[in-house]
């Protein structure tokens, strides 16, 4: 081989448990000190991914290449990578150093190196008040550091996080994930995060890999993915609330594509040029790009549902055909349940999909 | 009603609830054992009556040659048993705590002699033990050696009684410590595993910490049990050769049931459960020790920090 190549890469791996594949073919590259983060609804295969970079679950199919190294065959402890389990994992009759030294141990680490190594990471991680209590003495969020010391004092070349914060409670979780941007600033390390909560991903990663039924659907930066959304499913799964999908007739005659809904026919930012022939479009449009108007003014729809969340106001309408639609208002509104009201939509913003469901945007604004 | 006349309600209406196994309990439970503390004080037979002789009885059995011989082959027998009794079955367990049917097959084999009533078990070692025409004798026949003497040499008798015992009681431990091991989270072994743990450092490190209380369960369980062999020497050899293999029930039974001498009987008694309850509470203490100095260290630590 020559030179060192640096980063992961992850060509064509397939796995599948007995008849059931949970893996199909996935390629990916990851570049030195990125922080990627896999999202996904429950049983897309992003868990799996990850145990198989691990080295706790073994590919059928392809192949897994940290820093220029195939490591797909060799053991876990081998492979150069340190895991944050979803429920710490920690080793219950050992106390918080013996913890952090197991694995600094059994690879030979010298006594003095493995002091030195563990101070670091007290000092980081600021547990040092308890390093010698035992895991079952420590609250959820210290059992979580100590979780992260035992990888970071392995100096490894990949940091793997299985859904790291979703056993803490919500306040704990957002001040965890703010200190664990912080440590990757820090650490200057590659780490790959599996998550099914978009916030973390979207706040945490440099590219966030969106994955559904054993394949990824679409990598990218958090506003990539939020803007351009390479898919009807991504568009749905990132953002909350969700993108509104409303089935539309498209005039493709002009420059840009016009979308025909029932009331009327709105100029969205899409090329004509470069969009396939198809009878089944869609467009998506995401919430805040859906204005509550007067009645009578642009789309007329019924609230069903008003949310609240002081600076801003969730208003949830059906169309007359029944289609649901969520809309946009002041923090102030004083729209209510069982109103009639106009949707004024920010046409130009609109990412259309046809019908393989492969979605269509405006072009990227220089500058 | 006041809240006061309530609560003082409430409190012993809560008695009711363990009120039927109190009753159980007392009645044969505590009666017995505080009766057969009275009996032990009296020469007594089974026809009632007896003459109250205090401490007579326990002097008699400290001068009494084949009470102690008794006392001296339970020890012997104890060291034999227990040890293995409370290893082996861990290492089943290691060995056959995973879901191949193999292993499922095998659990059931080991667990399977634990079902045996003692008067089977007996009767099938019996056969292979016994010095003439048995399974072990035919085996040294075969390669022209003399039969060695299980049941009768004063010397193997309570060997094979232990060797009997063991395949007899593999099961339940075994099965305990399969139901221990298979609470340990899978996923500490799979943070051992990225920790380069080999095999033996797993076991050493991960395993047994995680089991070291069914372990101290099994061995204190296994004591009292053990303590108490009485069917396999009494169906197979009688206590012989020679009082050989008579351990203390058997000498309880003999005196109680074949002398009558029940007051005697009832001292015997009580020996055997000071005995059982010495011996736990030692083990008991010393097998803790660690993890209690381990407790005691604590808060010195944390003070410290």
């Amino acid at each position: 081989m020559g030179g060192r190549v640096s980063g992961i890469e992850i060509s064509h791996v397939t796995k599948a448990y007995g008849a059931t594949p949970v893996l199909d073919g996935v390629t990916l590259s990851i570049a030195d000190n990125e922080f990627v983060a896999f999202l996904g609804p429950s049983g897309c295969g992003k868990t799996t991914l990850l145990r198989l970079i691990a080295g706790l679950e073994e590919v059928d199919a392809g192949e897994i290449h940290i820093n220029g190294r195939r490591v797909d065959q060799l053991a876990p402890g081998a492979r150069g990578v340190a895991m944050v389990f979803q429920n710490y994992a920690l080793y219950p009759h050992m106390t918080v150093a013996d913890n952090l030294a197991f694995g600094l141990k059994n690879v030979g680490v010298g006594k003095a190196e493995i002091e030195t190594r563990i101070a670091e990471a007290a000092r980081i991680l600021e547990i040092g008040d308890y390093l010698h209590r035992k895991p079952g003495e420590l609250s959820g969020g210290q059992k979580q550091r100590v979780a992260i010391g035992r990888a970071i004092v392995k100096k490894p070349d990949l940091f793997l996080f299985d859904e790291p914060l979703s056993n803490l409670d919500a306040a704990l979780r957002m001040r965890t994930r703010l200190e664990l941007a912080q440590l990757r600033r820090r650490l200057k390390a590659t780490m790959i995060l599996v998550t099914h909560d978009q916030v973390e991903a979207m706040t945490l990663a440099d590219r966030i890999v969106v994955m559904k039924d054993r394949k990824i659907q679409q990598v990218g930066t958090p506003m990539e993915i939020y803007t351009r959304p390479a898919n009807v499913f991504v568009a749905g799964f990132v953002g909350s609330p969700p993108m509104n999908i409303l089935k539309v007739e498209l005039d493709t005659a002009g420059p840009v594509a016009m979308a025909k809904l029932a009331g009327g026919v709105f100029k969205t930012g899409v090329v004509s040029a470069g969009l396939p022939a198809s009878s089944d479009w869609r467009i998506g449009l995401r919430p805040e790009n859906v204005h509550i108007a007067g009645s009578g003014d642009g789309l007329a729809a019924t609230v069903e549902f008003v949310e609240r969340l002081g600076e801003r106001t969730l208003v949830y309408t059906k169309l007359a055909d029944g289609t649901a639609v969520t809309a946009e208002d002041a923090g102030t509104s004083k729209v209510k349940m069982g109103d009639p009201v106009g949707l004024r939509m920010d046409a130009e913003a609109a990412h259309l999909f046809d019908g393989e469901g492969v979605g269509y945007h405006a072009p990227e604004v220089e500058g | 009603m006041t809240a006061s006349s309530l609560k003082s309600r409430g409190s012993w209406t809560n008695a009711l609830f363990v009120a039927p196994y109190l009753f159980v309990y007392l009645c044969l439970l505590i009666y017995p054992l505080i009766a057969g503390m009275g009996l032990s004080l009296f020469k007594a037979d089974l026809f009632g009556g007896g003459t109250f002789v205090g401490f007579e009885n326990f002097a008699r059995l400290f001068r009494d040659e084949v009470f102690l011989q008794s006392v001296a082959n339970t020890f012997y027998f104890v060291a034999l048993t227990v040890p293995p009794l409370t290893v082996l079955p861990l290492f089943l367990a290691l060995l056959l705590n995973r879901t191949t049917r193999v292993a499922a097959f095998f659990r059931g084999v080991f667990f399977s002699s634990s079902v045996l009533s003692v008067t089977i078990v007996t009767l099938v070692w019996r056969m292979i033990l016994m010095s003439e025409g048995g399974l072990a004798s035919n085996i040294t026949a075969l390669f022209g050696a003399e039969a060695i003497a299980f049941l009768s040499d004063p010397k193997i008798v309570m060997i094979s009684m232990a060797i009997i015992t063991v395949w007899w009681c593999l099961g339940l431990p075994m099965m305990l410590y399969l139901s221990a091991l298979q609470q340990v989270p899978k996923d500490i072994y799979e943070a051992a595993e990225l920790d380069n743990a080999s095999w033996w450092r797993t076991l050493w490190s991960i395993t047994l910490p995680s089991v070291s209380r069914t372990i101290i369960l099994v061995a204190i369980f296994e004591c009292v049990l053990q303590f108490q062999l009485f069917g396999q020497p009494q169906l197979i050899t009688q206590g012989g050769p020679n009082g050989a293999s008579r351990p203390i029930v058997l000498f309880i039974f003999e005196i109680g049931f074949r002398r009558w001498d029940v007051g005697y009987a009832a001292a015997a008694s009580q020996i055997l459960f000071a005995i059982i309850l010495i011996a736990t509470l030692v083990q008991y203490f010393v097998t803790t020790r660690r993890s209690r100095s381990e407790a005691l260290a604590q808060p010195k630590v944390r003070g410290n920090a």
